[in-house]
C-alpha cells in the first residue's frame, strides 16, 4: 500500500482518498451502451426497414443478449456479495435507481431480447430439432416449447409480433442505456456528471460503441467463415455510424462549451483535472483517438471514393477508434468522477490493480466473456442459416 | 388460434415464470417486511430483546455526581461518559462486581486530537508523539476538563 501522500495532491477529505468505483464500474455502462447500440442496429432493418443492414440483424441481436447477460457481472463482482442483489427484485426501494435499474433490465432481457431472437430463430429452431445431432436435438425439441408450427401464416404471426416487440424495444433500449446515464448524471453532489445530458450523452456513445462491436464481430466472423463481405451492408453501416457519431460528438462539444461559458464554481478544478491526470484519456484517447480520427476517417469514405479493401480498413480502423474512445469516455466519466475533491482543492490517483478482485484481470476476463457466450450463442442458433437457406433455393429451404 | 399456439406456449412460460417469482418472493421476504418501513418489522422486536450495553450518561451521574461537576464545565461539557469510559451497563446494574477500566488516554485521546489536516483548524489537535513524547495525556491534562490550569489563567 502506497502512502496516502504519495496519491494525493491538495486537500481531500479522507473519505475521497480512494475511488470507491473502479475499471469494473466503467465496464458496466459501457457493455450496457454495447447492448443497446447492437439493438437499435438491429432495430434499423426491422422497424425502420434498411435492408442493406440485413446481414448483421440476427448478428446484432445474438450480440446484444450476449452482452446482456455479462452486463451485472462486474457489478455483481463490485459488490463482493452477488446474492444480495437478488433482493432488488423481491424487495425493491422506488427511491433506488439502481433497484428500478434492475427491472429495467429484467424487462429488456426477458420481454424484449430473449422474445425477439426466440420468433425470429423459431423457424431455424424448429428445422434444426429435426436435423441436428441427438444431443443437441433435445436442445432445440426443448427451446421449440414443443410446437413444431412453422406453416406460412404461423411465421407471419411470428414476424406481426417480433415487430411489435421490436418496437417496444427501441423505447426500452433507450431506458435501458439511458437509465445508467441517468444513475450518474442525477448525482448532484458531482458537478463532473451532474447534468441532465447526462442521458443523452451516454445513449448516443451507446449506439455508436453498439454499430461498431457488431461491424467488427461481422468482419471477423465473415473473414472466419471466408465468405465475402457485404459491402453494401458494410458502408450502409459506416455512414450510420458517422452520422450517429456526428451527433454524439455534438452533444459532448454542447456539454463542454456550456460547462466552459457557465464556468460554475466546479470549473477550475475539472478543467485542472482534464490538463492534468485525465489528458492522456480524455483529451488524447477519447477526443483524439476515439473521435476525432475515426469521425474523419467515417467522414472521407462519405465524401471520396474508394477502393473496397480501403473501405474495409478506414471501417474496421474506425469501429476499433471508436471502440476505445467510447470506453475512455466512460473511464474519464466513472474515474474522473472520482478523482477530484468536493472541496475543488485537491486531487487523488487511481491505482488500478492487476490480479484482484476488481483488478484489471478480472475487466479483461468479463470483456472476454461475451465473445465466449457469443461463440456459443451462435453455435446454438447460427445467425447465418437464413442467407444459406435462400442460398440453398428460398427462404424455407424446402425442409417444411 | 391454432397457428400460435406456439405465442401462446410462450406466454404461459412467462407466466409461469412470473408466479414461480411470486412464490418465491413470498417464501423468502421475511414476515411483517413493509409494515412500518423499508424493513422487516420483527426486528424492531430483535432489536429491543437485545441485551442493553449503554447505561446513558444519567445514569453515571447518579452516582459519579462530582465527575460530572468537574466535566460540567470544560470543553468535554457535550461529551456523554460512555463515548470515553465504554459501555458500562452492567457496571452500573452491579457497581461492586463489574469494575469499568480507566481508558488509556494515550490511546483515547488520540482518536479525536491526533493532527489531521481534515479537521477544522479551530479544533484543539496536536502531533501527540511530538507532544506529550509518549506520556500519557492524563499526566498533564484533567481528562474530564482538559484545559491546563495555567492556560486558564489562574
Amino acid at each position: 500500500m502506497e502512502p496516502v501522500t504519495k496519491l494525493v495532491e491538495g486537500f481531500m477529505y479522507p473519505n475521497e482518498v480512494e475511488l470507491q468505483w473502479s475499471i469494473l464500474i466503467v465496464l458496466y455502462p459501457y457493455i450496457t451502451g454495447l447492448v443497446a447500440g447492437a439493438f437499435i442496429l438491429a432495430s434499423l432493418e426491422r422497424v425502420f426497414r434498411v435492408e442493406a443492414v440485413k446481414p448483421t440483424y440476427r448478428l446484432a441481436l445474438l450480440t446484444a443478449l450476449a452482452f446482456l447477460l455479462v452486463a451485472p457481472l462486474p457489478l455483481q463482482l463490485h459488490l463482493g456479495h452477488p446474492e444480495r442483489s437478488f433482493e432488488m427484485f423481491l424487495t425493491p426501494h422506488r427511491s433506488s435507481a439502481m433497484a428500478m435499474f434492475g427491472f429495467v433490465y429484467l424487462w429488456y432481457l426477458a420481454a424484449v431480447l430473449v422474445m425477439e431472437i426466440w420468433l425470429d430463430f423459431r423457424k431455424d429452431i424448429v428445422l434444426l430439432s429435426r436435423t441436428a445431432p441427438s444431443a443437441m436435438r433435445w436442445i432445440y425439441k426443448l427451446l421449440t416449447l414443443g410446437s413444431q408450427n412453422i406453416s406460412e401464416r404461423s411465421l407471419q404471426i411470428d414476424d406481426r409480433v417480433g415487430y411489435i416487440v421490436t418496437v417496444v424495444g427501441i423505447p426500452s433500449a433507450f431506458l435501458l442505456h439511458g437509465y445508467v446515464g441517468f444513475i450518474f448524471g442525477s448525482v448532484k453532489a458531482n458537478p463532473w456528471w451532474s447534468t441532465p445530458l447526462m442521458p443523452i450523452v451516454f445513449l448516443f456513445s451507446a449506439i455508436s460503441s453498439g454499430i461498431s462491436v457488431v461491424l467488427l464481430i461481422y468482419m471477423a466472423a465473415t473473414r472466419l467463415r471466408r465468405q465475402a463481405l457485404d459491402m453494401r451492408c458494410l458502408d450502409t453501416m459506416g455512414s450510420y455510424l458517422f452520422y450517429l457519431f456526428v451527433i454524439d460528438f455534438t452533444l459532448e462539444m454542447v456539454d463542454l462549451t456550456h460547462r466552459i461559458y457557465e464556468a460554475g464554481e466546479s470549473f477550475q478544478s475539472l478543467d485542472f483535472m482534464v490538463h492534468s491526470r485525465l489528458y492522456f484519456s480524455h483529451i488524447v484517447v477519447q477526443i483524439v483517438l476515439g473521435t476525432l480520427v475515426p469521425l474523419a476517417l467515417l467522414g472521407s469514405a462519405q465524401l471520396w471514393r474508394m477502393s473496397e479493401a480501403r473501405r474495409k480498413s478506414v471501417y474496421a480502423l474506425s469501429g476499433l477508434l471508436i471502440m476505445t474512445g467510447i470506453f475512455a469516455m466512460r473511464w474519464n466519466v466513472v474515474i474522473g468522477g472520482q478523482l477530484f475533491s468536493k472541496s475543488f482543492l485537491g486531487y487523488t490517483t487511481y491505482k488500478l490493480e492487476f490480479a484482484t478482485r476488481e483488478g484489471l484481470l478480472a475487466a479483461i476476463l468479463l470483456m472476454i466473456l461475451p465473445f465466449i457466450i457469443l461463440w456459443a450463442l451462435v453455435k446454438l442458433l447460427p445467425p447465418w442459416t437464413t442467407l444459406a437457406h435462400e442460398a440453398a433455393g428460398g427462404r424455407d429451404g424446402g425442409n417444411t | 388460434m391454432k397457428e400460435a399456439v406456439h405465442l401462446v406456449r410462450l406466454a404461459a412460460l412467462f407466466a409461469a415464470g412470473f408466479v414461480a417469482f411470486l412464490v418465491i418472493r413470498q417464501m423468502v421476504v421475511p414476515a411483517g417486511f413493509g409494515k412500518y418501513g423499508h424493513f422487516r418489522a420483527g426486528a424492531l422486536d430483535d432489536i429491543r430483546a437485545r441485551p442493553i450495553s449503554y447505561a446513558g450518561h444519567g445514569t453515571c451521574e447518579a452516582c459519579h455526581d462530582d465527575q460530572h461537576n468537574v466535566l460540567a464545565k470544560g470543553k468535554h461539557a457535550q461529551v456523554s461518559c460512555e463515548a470515553c469510559h465504554g459501555p458500562q451497563n452492567r457496571h452500573a446494574e452491579e457497581p461492586d462486581k463489574v469494575k469499568p477500566v480507566l481508558p488509556d488516554t494515550r490511546v483515547l485521546c488520540a482518536s479525536c486530537h491526533e493532527s489531521n489536516s481534515a479537521k477544522p483548524k479551530k479544533f484543539p489537535q496536536v502531533v501527540a508523539s511530538d507532544h506529550s513524547g509518549g506520556e500519557p495525556c492524563k499526566s498533564c491534562h484533567v481528562p474530564h476538563n482538559p484545559k491546563l490550569s495555567t492556560e486558564k489563567g489562574q
